[in-house]
């Protein structure tokens, strides 16, 4: 309370009788607006992103739970109430489950790497190169392409006769990979699409961090003798932790939320004919809109939350405790 | 990370959503007793196409006749996202344009909703359309949702060159003859083409072919009444089995997902012979067998007739414009008009008098060896008597029967037995 200190007490009065009404009276105003100001004003500052938070954030999430609690149809509305029917009927579907699977796998498959790539490729744009803000823009430029865009070029790439992916295959004598038939090769075209979009994105990140990496930390761990690869493994990463972090619960809340790539990956859109690659968005997107069930649909994305919520817990847990061994060090 | 742009989208959308549903009670009152009126004031209509509907020349045409009519077009790039943009909208009960294109797939889960659309019966239009094409658009109570538009009429499209190839006869009166019958004999004609050919398969995809046979079947998912009879149905099973049959046992299929890249690419590479053809498929295979030759199409279907898709014009209650908005829905649908979209754009009219034009009828189509396209589709459009009955869940049921087929035919991941307890589960989820 460093601040009401500044405002003055009362000055001491000789005649308490005469002048307390008039004074106190003053004194009192003023001193309620300060203290207004005080209390109030550094609220009402953050208060813009918390307003818009709970109209287009908090209150659609609220509105969800009420709707998963009905029977609610797309176009005819709200019906009976049922409790938590529609949670016993979902959780019971072979498809949820087959769908929460997918969601993982496809996750797995695309944040991992992707961190990886990020960093590598964060790495060598922080090296001196000629061109620099060339490179730089350059590996955001698949970013900049609109999703269903890079689901068309990648489909075509994938096709399972006719693509490009499986002529090459093929031609080095290899076996074509059936990437709308089976499941894993489905979910790894699907994070290529991701990884493709978003490694750039991520590397770009991991660049900001690396340029605030002290660089008279490399010049004491070059005078020791640590070569470019140790420096990298030695000093960057380590001093990248927090930035990791952030891009980790990003990629984790981004990637079990996927719903364009593997939208896009077949014309019908739902997965493929044996929900080899449905997510669970996608589940949500055939039960909203296919079958116009709101009531299970907000079901589902509600136990998307929750999973996300939990996991991202798990991450942070596990993260900031990778953190702290950092900082002791 | 990827989706963060989704979210604020999404939450935007919903909360957009849920405050106009608050709103949608004010709004249907104030136009709900619209109807009748007709004056010359000055009115601006929107409508809602996706696709081509081939009406551009003639909003131009009409605007000149009615002067005191502006007409705003909103043209959705494919059926599916029309279908969204209705949806949506119709549940959060303004927003739609005052006349809105649907198209048949997805007319029946309009009809449960019929209070939300315009009753278009009318004196002056009865009789206008082909039996088929205003039943499946009037409600069981008589209320006429749609005016047709277009009509999807099924042939055989086939390469005379592979037939000829393979020893079979290849001009279309022959091809006609041989495969005139049911299934079976198509199936069985395919035997032949398969035995004596070299590689090249005998119809594009198990999904397409299903498609025209359960088109023939009147109760084939739902009973009149919303009943569910899709996994009991013997009817259902038994073309389940011989599709797949025909097959995958007979190796009759390309084993190709209809749109897929590999089913587009397919066209360049004689992987199939035949291929069920409505009018407007006409143009799809044209562009996909850019520079193939051989082409041709027979005025024959098997099993008798089929329609696959065609659109309607409805008017959403929702409107401020119902009366003016029913008058230019009227003429564009009217038979004059639909041949000139039908000029315009190839859709194929579903009007009785516009089958008798001679535009139509004299049309023929050189990239299928000149063949008088236009009689045949009228041929095969007037054989149609069958009238399958869709409820409100045959499309998802439809749906997860292609998939079941799809596994088996394409996928390759569960035999006939198992792909059909798939389907059971999945019906069973509905």
């Amino acid at each position: 309370m460093a601040v009401t200190d500044r405002v003055q007490p009362p000055p001491p009065d000789t005649n308490p009788r005469a002048s307390r009404g008039k004074s106190v009276k003053r004194l009192a105003f003023s001193q309620k607006v300060s203290k207004w100001d005080v209390k109030l004003s550094p609220y009402l500052y953050i208060s813009p992103f918390f307003l818009l938070f709970a109209i287009t954030g908090l209150f659609p999430l609220l509105y969800t739970a009420w709707v998963s609690l009905h029977s609610w149809n797309l176009i005819g509305g709200q019906g009976d109430f049922t409790g938590l029917e529609n949670y016993a009927f979902v959780l019971a579907q072979p498809f949820f489950w087959n769908a929460v699977g997918n969601t993982f796998s496809i996750f797995l498959l695309s944040s991992v790497p992707q961190v990886v790539l990020a960093i590598a490729i964060a790495a060598v744009l922080d090296a001196n190169l000629r061109a620099r803000t060339f490179w730089r823009m350059g590996v955001l430029v698949p970013f900049v392409v609109a999703p269903v865009a890079v689901g068309l070029i990648f489909n075509n790439l994938f096709a399972d006769q006719a693509g490009l992916v499986n002529e090459i295959l093929t031609g080095i004598g290899l076996d074509p990979v059936r990437w709308h038939s089976d499941s894993l090769a489905s979910h790894a075209a699907i994070a290529t699409m991701v990884n493709f979009r978003w490694t750039g994105y991520n590397a770009l990140i991991f660049l900001a961090a690396m340029q605030a990496v002290p660089r008279d930390v490399y010049e004491a761990a070059t005078i020791d003798g640590a070569g470019r690869l140790r420096q990298f493994f030695s000093v960057t990463v380590p001093m990248l932790r927090p930035t990791i972090i952030f891009v980790v619960i990003t990629a984790t809340i981004g990637g079990l939320q996927i719903f364009d790539e593997a939208r896009v990956f077949d014309q019908a859109g739902l997965g493929g004919a044996d929900r080899q690659w449905q997510t669970l968005t996608m589940y949500i997107w055939e039960l909203g809109w296919g079958q116009r069930n709101f009531g299970r649909a907000s079901a589902v994305a509600w136990l998307l939350f929750l999973i996300i919520v939990v996991i991202a817990m798990a991450n942070f847990l596990i993260t900031r405790r990778i953190a702290t061994q950092g900082g002791r060090r | 990370m990827q989706n963060r742009a989704r979210i604020t989208a999404l939450s935007a959308a919903a909360a957009c959503l849920a405050l106009t549903l608050a709103a949608c009670g004010s709004g249907g009152e104030e136009n709900a007793g619209v109807e009748g009126e007709t004056g010359t004031e000055e009115v601006t209509l929107s409508v809602g196409t996706f696709n081509e509907f081939g009406y551009e020349e003639l909003f131009t045409e009409y605007e000149e006749l009615n002067p005191n009519v502006t007409i705003e077009h909103k043209k959705a790039a494919t059926s599916n996202e029309a279908r969204d943009n209705l949806t949506t909208r119709l549940a959060a009960g303004s927003g739609l344009s005052d006349i809105e294109g649907i198209e048949m797939d997805w007319l029946p889960e309009l009809l449960e909703y019929s209070d939300q659309f315009a009753d278009l019966s009318d004196p002056a239009v009865e009789g206008r359309w082909l039996d088929w094409k205003s039943a499946a658009a009037t409600t069981e109570d008589g209320q006429l949702i749609g005016y047709g538009t277009d009509a999807g009429p099924q042939a055989v499209c086939y390469r005379a060159d592979l037939f000829e190839k393979a020893g079979l006869p290849s001009d279309r009166e022959s091809v006609a003859d041989m495969l005139d019958g049911s299934w079976q004999d198509y199936f069985d004609a395919g035997k032949k083409f398969v035995a004596a050919s070299d590689g090249t398969a005998w119809f594009d995809s198990a999904g397409a072919t299903y498609q025209g046979m359960i088109n023939q079947v009147e109760n084939a998912y739902e009973e009149e009444d919303g009943t569910v009879i899709a996994t009991e149905n013997p009817e259902v099973k038994d073309i389940y089995e011989q599709v797949l049959q025909a097959s995958v046992t007979d190796g009759l299929s390309a084993h190709l997902t209809q749109w897929e890249d590999d089913w587009t690419a397919s066209f360049q590479s004689d992987a199939f012979a035949t291929k069920l053809c409505p009018g407007w498929m006409l143009g799809i295979i044209e562009g996909n067998a850019e520079g193939i030759d051989g082409w041709d199409i027979a005025d024959v279907f098997p099993g008798g007739a089929g329609n696959w898709g065609g659109s309607y014009l409805t008017i959403p209650t929702q409107g401020a414009n119902q009366a003016e908005a029913k008058k230019l829905a009227e003429w564009l649908t009217a038979p004059e008009q639909q041949i000139k979209a039908f000029e315009s754009k190839g859709n194929f009219p579903s009007q009785v008098d516009a089958l008798e034009s001679e535009t139509l009828l004299g049309q023929t189509n050189a990239f299928f060896n000149d063949a008088p396209t236009g009689e045949i589709l009228v041929n095969r459009a007037n054989a149609i008597d069958i009238r399958p009955f869709k409820g409100p869940k045959y499309f998802p049921i439809n749906d997860a029967m292609q998939q079941a087929l799809t596994r088996v035919d394409v996928d390759e991941t569960d035999d006939p037995a198992s792909s059909w307890e798939k389907f059971v589960t999945a019906v069973g989820a509905l």
